[in-house]
């Protein structure tokens, strides 16, 4: 009793750390350099208010003569502006920390939105099966053969001109979480579907019903933590995917307005003046938005690959 | 084989059902045919008499037969700015994005067989690591970046490919003029392409990799090994031929997503193309031509969807039972 008594308890962090995970994270420098990266950016996008020098909301702090100023390793730059400004005038690392957290937030919330709707879509196709199941997933599939920036596009062209382009660019950050979001949760639907198959029929499901609970507590809090990996895996790749298709979106004019620049938008106003030879409009944004995007990739294949069974038992 | 032939259209026609809906309620709801006619200078009796005798004022059921009868014999309106036809107008900028297409998936097939193999069978040469690595770095640059970034090389930079539209196009017939018949067009429709097939090419590298990854631990091409068949005819006639089954099926559909970002590409080359156009249209609020392009691009993706699943269905006997059982 005394020997059991002195060995202590694990801590969370050392049981993470030696985690199968854990090892294989930490053995895998690009995971590690992603993971890195990616937290610093996010923590320099929530952050934004505090440490931009400049405030790109505010119409007062910005002033069109300082427009087009270089960075500051090239002659003609204005040393305040560290990254150069873009062409209203603005400071370019200001607004890129605010669009990036723009980018950061519509890319998760719409994530967010499809996990809700994919999971309990393919909770409930999956474990009532039958019609309903047929009738689900062939939606799901009809969802699919459109193009999700086929459908954005054209659902957020006719939103702007069915509101005039004012109010739509009030609310466009509503509207693309609305529009990436609904579009693509059969991808989660589907793979939630299979493993609620797979799991239904296996006896702690069938306990769990004789035992009297309701087929939501089985679904949420026996069925769903099963399907758990799978989930993660995609969410990384939604994620990335997500980002993407806002900065196309907005690239396109249809996005977030040039007024609250996201890193799509801000890539549109700079391209207007690559021939003017003020490359770093676009440039720098575009480094930033395919950094962010990279390190999310390749997060998610390294977490592909861990939690693939059929690589683990070999 | 029949009854899901049948089903599969009869999908599909319901879906271009849904899709002509949701084209009339677009059109019902957005802009005011009058005021395109006759303006601001008229009085309300007169606009009350237009609207019955253009019949505005009919019942919702009424006025979608209309349309979708129309719609049936070709009709989709008249274009407010361009006071033709509307299909006329998409049918005509048609052969500019499809020869875009053609020339991305050209380059695809091109290049992502080739590379797609030799990753497989060498998965852990220098080469195929890089080519990987690149791989994923294209995933993760967005389309308009991609081209941006080659105009911002070639164009403003070097100086040797045009930067924009079609250039010196040869008629064929009609309204399709080609860009393949001479240098000039060439020259204008390789940066395009080439930022096209950036976003698919890795996917399909990656797609062909594991397919052929997976076929060459199989027992028929252990068995031709021990044969004594020479090791390129294994690789390309009987592993890439076992390869090419869902490869091809998923390339038909993304066919159909190209079409989404030859918007992206032609936005940034000013490629006078299909999806140029619908961006010119919103910009104008020009409805007719919004619904049309809603109704043109909807029949694109559901007949390459359907003709996909039917040869998925005719070409794999798995597939066919079990979906014909379900």
């Amino acid at each position: 009793m005394s020997i059991l008594n002195t060995i202590p308890q694990p801590s969370r962090w050392s049981r993470i750390r030696d985690s199968k995970i854990g090892y294989s994270f930490r053995k895998n420098p690009v995971a590690v350099a992603s993971l890195g990266i990616f937290v610093v950016i996010v923590i320099m996008a929530i952050l934004a208010p505090l440490i931009a020098p400049f405030d790109p909301y505010d119409p007062a702090q910005i002033d069109i003569m300082n427009s087009e100023y270089p960075p500051v390793w090239i002659d003609g730059a204005d040393p305040q502006f560290l990254l150069g400004t873009d062409d209203q005038g603005r400071d370019l690392w200001s607004t890129i920390l605010y669009g990036t957290r723009l980018s950061l937030m519509i890319g998760l919330c719409a994530v967010t939105l499809q996990a809700v709707l994919g999971i309990s879509i393919g909770l409930i196709s999956g474990y009532v099966g039958g019609r309903l199941d047929s009738l689900l997933m062939r939606l799901a599939d009809i969802q699919l053969s459109f193009s999700t920036l086929m459908v954005a596009i054209i659902f957020l062209a006719v939103a702007q001109a069915l509101f005039g382009s004012e109010t739509f660019n009030r609310y466009a950050i509503y509207f693309l979480i609305a529009v990436i979001g609904v579009s693509e949760w059969p991808q989660y639907a589907r793979t939630v579907r299979a493993t609620v198959l797979a799991e239904k029929k296996k006896e702690y499901v069938d306990s769990a019903r004789v035992l009297g609970f309701g087929p939501l507590r089985i679904m949420v809090r026996h069925i769903l933590p099963n399907s758990l990996s799978p989930i993660f895996v995609i969410s990384t790749v939604q994620v990335a995917n997500a980002i993407i298709s806002e900065a196309s979106l907005s690239f396109l004019g249809l996005g977030m307005p040039p007024s609250q620049p996201s890193l799509g938008s801000l890539i549109s106003s700079g391209f207007d003046y690559i021939f003017s030879g003020s490359w770093w409009i676009t440039a720098i944004p575009g480094v930033v938005l395919v950094v962010l995007v990279l390190v999310i990739n390749l997060l998610g294949d390294w977490l592909r690959d861990v939690l693939n069974p059929k690589l683990n038992k070999g | 084989m029949l009854a899901y032939l049948v089903k599969r259209i009869f999908q599909a026609l319901g879906v271009m059902f849904v899709i002509s809906l949701i084209g009339f309620a677009i059109q019902d709801n957005l802009g005011d045919p009058l005021r395109e006619l006759v303006g601001q200078s008229v009085t309300e009796e007169v606009r009350e008499d237009l609207r019955d005798e253009l019949g505005l004022n009919d019942s919702f059921v009424v006025q979608y037969s209309r349309f979708l009868g129309n719609a049936l014999h070709g009709d989709l309106g008249t274009s407010y700015f361009f006071k033709e036809p509307a299909l006329d107008v998409i049918l005509k900028k048609l052969p500019a994005t499809l020869e875009l297409v053609f020339g991305a998936t050209l380059i695809i097939i091109c290049l992502s067989v080739p590379l797609g193999v030799f990753t497989a069978i060498r998965p852990h040469a220098i080469f195929s690591r890089i080519i990987m690595g690149v791989s994923i770095i294209g995933i993760s640059i967005p389309v308009f970046l991609t081209a941006i970034l080659m105009i911002y090389v070639f164009s403003v930079g070097y100086g040797w490919l045009p930067s924009f539209g079609r250039g010196d196009v040869v008629q064929v017939v009609g309204d399709w003029d080609t860009n393949f018949a001479n240098i000039d067009g060439l020259r204008h429709i390789i940066m395009p392409s080439f930022a096209l097939a950036s976003i698919m090419l890795p996917l399909f590298v990656r797609l062909i990799r594991a397919e052929m990854m997976e076929v060459l631990q199989s027992e028929y091409v252990k068995y031709a090994r021990a044969k004594g068949i020479r090791p390129w005819r294994i690789y390309f006639v009987h592993a890439l031929k076992n390869t090419l089954l869902p490869v091809i099926t998923v390339g038909g559909v993304q066919i159909g997503t190209m079409v989404a970002y030859t918007i992206l590409t032609e936005t940034v080359f000013q490629w006078p193309g299909m999806g140029f156009m619908f961006l010119e249209a919103v910009n104008r609020v020009d409805t007719p031509l919004i619904v049309a392009y809603l109704i043109v691009v909807g029949f694109i993706f559901v007949v390459t969807n359907t003709v996909v699943d039917l040869i998925y269905g005719l070409v794999n006997p798995t597939v066919k039972l079990a979906r014909m059982g379900a």
